[in-house]
């Protein structure tokens, strides 16, 4: 970490270019991301103008999108996208795991399900933000991360399935409870702020804010990072791979400067656009 | 009094058709007024347009029929003005009492226009045929000044954008209601007297006068009903539809403010129709097929839940929701459109869901801010003590 924090502000885009770099996330994993936040982003910005229909700012945001018919088209659209994309990504999981019988999905190291080091890592974490401790040797997905997948995979269920109860009511109407009808709006929106406040606030902070990364995290735009970047960030899969000398089947070219360039002009956009769908959230609480 | 009227004209027809050495009287006159640049001494046009009054309504009347204090030539400089009540006595003691009383600022040709082309009220030159009437009332009521001077609202503008306005002017509809239909013309009161069309209890039947049919389902209701046991707080039709600015109840626009008048009164309904999704994606422009308060308690002819003709009777909801809500069946009317989340007695199941979700909420949020902030701190000393001071990278 402190040599990559040494790296001199001039040189380090060159410096970067000479080291070795490896893949993280594959093509697809991208795209699933890229279609998570520009469905996201298109499910807030529609959404949240009804959740606050009666704020000055709603009104003009309906107009935006092409008025209060549209709003609501929209907002279906991006939930048919994601829900797809949310689908096709079930469906990959299983699979991988049981047609291909792949290993290490469900458990060990490359899995996103949360193991007892993950426990620990979440305390050491703490000990080392009070000074109490050595900073935790993170794997190939830290606590945070797979919290971050669990949430959005939570919360897909459950705004998933609260929106398209209300999208077709009469139907669910056959299996659900009268009173279900008034709690799926209730859920929909509660769980669909704290989706916005936490991916606007916590995710953008933990993953491209905070000072390690600042201003933007690109890997998952670009799918590459440098040796140093892997080496600082998940020491203990850097390692692991050394050791079973799996690391040079990651090796990737560097990413180009196209790339780099796309990857931030459409992050950062993204980016802007949650930020101020944020303070538009927030202004019509304070 | 009518007829007594209708006695003066003819003998004054009369006498011009049995005496035409009098007929002349009206050349003669002309003979010096037929010059429509003659100015009196003050400076007053004092012309007479000969071939528009010989067809006017007075057409037939000799000069001093109205002018009666002249009786030779030349006349005096000063003459005392016409004095109208003399055969139009009815209407004179109409406008006594009337908010248009003070015959100094309300002379009759404030309204009837030129004294010499007055023309009876179904003829298109007249200013009180139906489609001149908004115009002439218009003359004062759209002046501002005046309208802030009465403490009265700028009527005229509002009446020629509504949806009377709208068939009177472009569509020169005869039957629309004028500012007349709703107001009289002579004895015109403010709407604060009991006697007025436009009183408030006066209300249902001066509209119904046209709008015989809604009268009716209003009366049928359980607002008409309160009206006219004396109860004002209940709406009358122009609470609801405004009296000047009525427009058509299906455009947004009238969707968009109808909702917030039933909730004057209906506060408890409104707040809790605000929390659900009728009234949040309603709220955001007019989005027509979202439901208002009278698409399902009806408009005119409310009824109260319990009364099996209403549309919200337990046993008509189906048929009610259905309207919109192809397929509702007996469980899909179990949703509640009014059911309030923070009251633990009327609705425990939504309570407790919104609870969770409530604390799921800033549970979460708050584990994650003091996580986050505690990072960004510890992130941010580490830079600073690992590192010179102009910094690296992230500098």
């Amino acid at each position: 970490m402190a040599d990559l924090e040494q790296a001199a502000a001039e040189s380090w885009e060159h410096e970067e270019k000479q080291m070795r770099h490896f893949l993280r996330f594959t093509r697809a994993q991208r795209l699933l991301h890229a279609t998570l936040f520009t469905t996201f982003l298109g499910l807030a910005a529609t959404g949240l103008p009804m959740r606050f229909s009666e704020s000055v700012w709603a009104r003009g945001l309906a107009r935006g999108v092409g008025g209060f018919g549209a709003i609501l088209f929209f907002h279906k659209l991006c939930a048919v996208v994601l829900t797809l994309a949310f689908l096709i990504h079930v469906k990959d999981i299983f699979t991988r795991s049981l047609i291909h019988g792949e290993k290490g999905i469900f458990w060990g190291a490359n899995s996103m399900v949360a193991n007892w080091k993950d426990v620990k890592d979440l305390f050491g974490h703490f000990r080392w933000f009070l000074g109490l401790g050595p900073k935790p040797q993170f794997d190939r997905y830290s606590y945070w991360e797979k919290f971050d997948y669990w949430a959005v995979f939570w919360g897909m269920v459950v705004i998933g399935f609260s929106g398209y109860a209300m999208w077709f009511a009469p139907f669910f109407a056959h299996i659900l409870p009268g009173w279900a009808l008034n709690a799926v709006l209730v859920i929909h929106s509660e769980e669909g702020l704290l989706a916005i406040l936490f991916i606007f606030s916590i995710h953008f902070v933990n993953t491209h804010l905070r000072p390690d990364s600042f201003p933007m995290d690109m890997v998952i735009f670009t799918g590459l990072e440098s040796e140093e970047e892997f080496k600082t960030r998940r020491p203990k899969e850097y390692q692991r791979l050394l050791a079973e000398g799996k690391l040079e089947a990651r090796l990737a070219e560097a990413p180009g400067i196209w790339q780099l360039n796309f990857s931030r002009a459409v992050g950062f956009t993204a980016v802007a656009i949650g930020l101020l769908l944020l303070v538009l959230t927030l202004s019509a609480y304070f | 009094m009518k007829i007594a009227s209708s006695i003066a004209l003819a003998l004054g027809a009369l006498l011009a058709i049995a005496a035409p050495s009098l007929a002349h009287a009206q050349t003669d006159c002309l003979a010096c007024h037929g010059d429509m640049s003659l100015q009196d001494a003050s400076g007053h046009s004092v012309g007479v347009e000969a071939h528009t009054f010989a067809a006017s309504l007075h057409g037939s009347l000799q000069c001093t029929a109205c002018h009666t204090t002249i009786k030779e030539y030349p006349h005096p400089d000063k003459v005392t003005p016409v004095a109208c009540q003399n055969c139009h006595a009815d209407q004179a003691s109409g406008l006594t009492g009337s908010v248009h009383a003070k015959a100094s600022e309300h002379p009759c040709i404030s309204c009837h226009g030129n004294a010499h082309a007055i023309f009876p009220k179904d003829d298109p030159r007249s200013a009180v045929y139906p489609l001149n009437i908004p115009r002439t009332c218009g003359f004062c009521h759209s002046d501002a000044a005046l309208a802030k001077k009465y403490g009265l609202v700028n009527v005229y503008s509002l009446y020629m954008d509504s949806i009377h306005g709208f068939a009177l002017s472009k569509e020169g509809l005869l039957v629309a209601a004028n500012c007349q239909s709703c107001h009289g013309s002579h004895h015109i009161l403010s709407h604060k007297n009991p006697l007025s069309p436009t009183y408030k209890a006066n209300i249902p039947k001066t509209c119904g006068g046209c709008h015989a049919g809604i009268a009716a389902a209003y009366a049928f209701g359980v607002h008409g009903k309160a009206v006219a046991a004396g109860n004002l707080k209940a709406p009358v039709c122009t609470d609801c539809h405004t009296a000047h600015a009525i427009v058509q109840p299906t455009e947004a626009a009238f969707r968009m403010q109808s909702t917030p008048i039933c909730g004057s009164c209906h506060q408890d309904k409104l707040s809790t129709y605000r929390d659900t999704f009728h009234s949040q994606l309603g709220g955001l422009g007019g989005y027509v097929q979202t439901a208002r308060c009278w698409d399902c308690h009806g408009a005119h002819e409310i009824l109260p839940a319990s009364d099996p003709r209403s549309p919200v009777n337990q046993a008509n909801l189906v048929k009610t929701c259905g309207r919109c809500h192809q397929g509702a069946n007996l469980s899909f009317v179990q949703y509640q459109p009014h059911a309030n989340a923070h009251d633990r007695k009327l609705n425990p199941a939504l309570y407790f869901v919104r609870l969770f979700m409530n604390l799921l909420l800033i549970g979460t949020l708050t584990f994650f801010v003091i996580h986050t902030i505690l990072w960004l701190i510890r992130s941010r000393y580490n830079q600073i003590k690992t590192r010179s001071a102009d910094g690296g990278k992230n500098g």
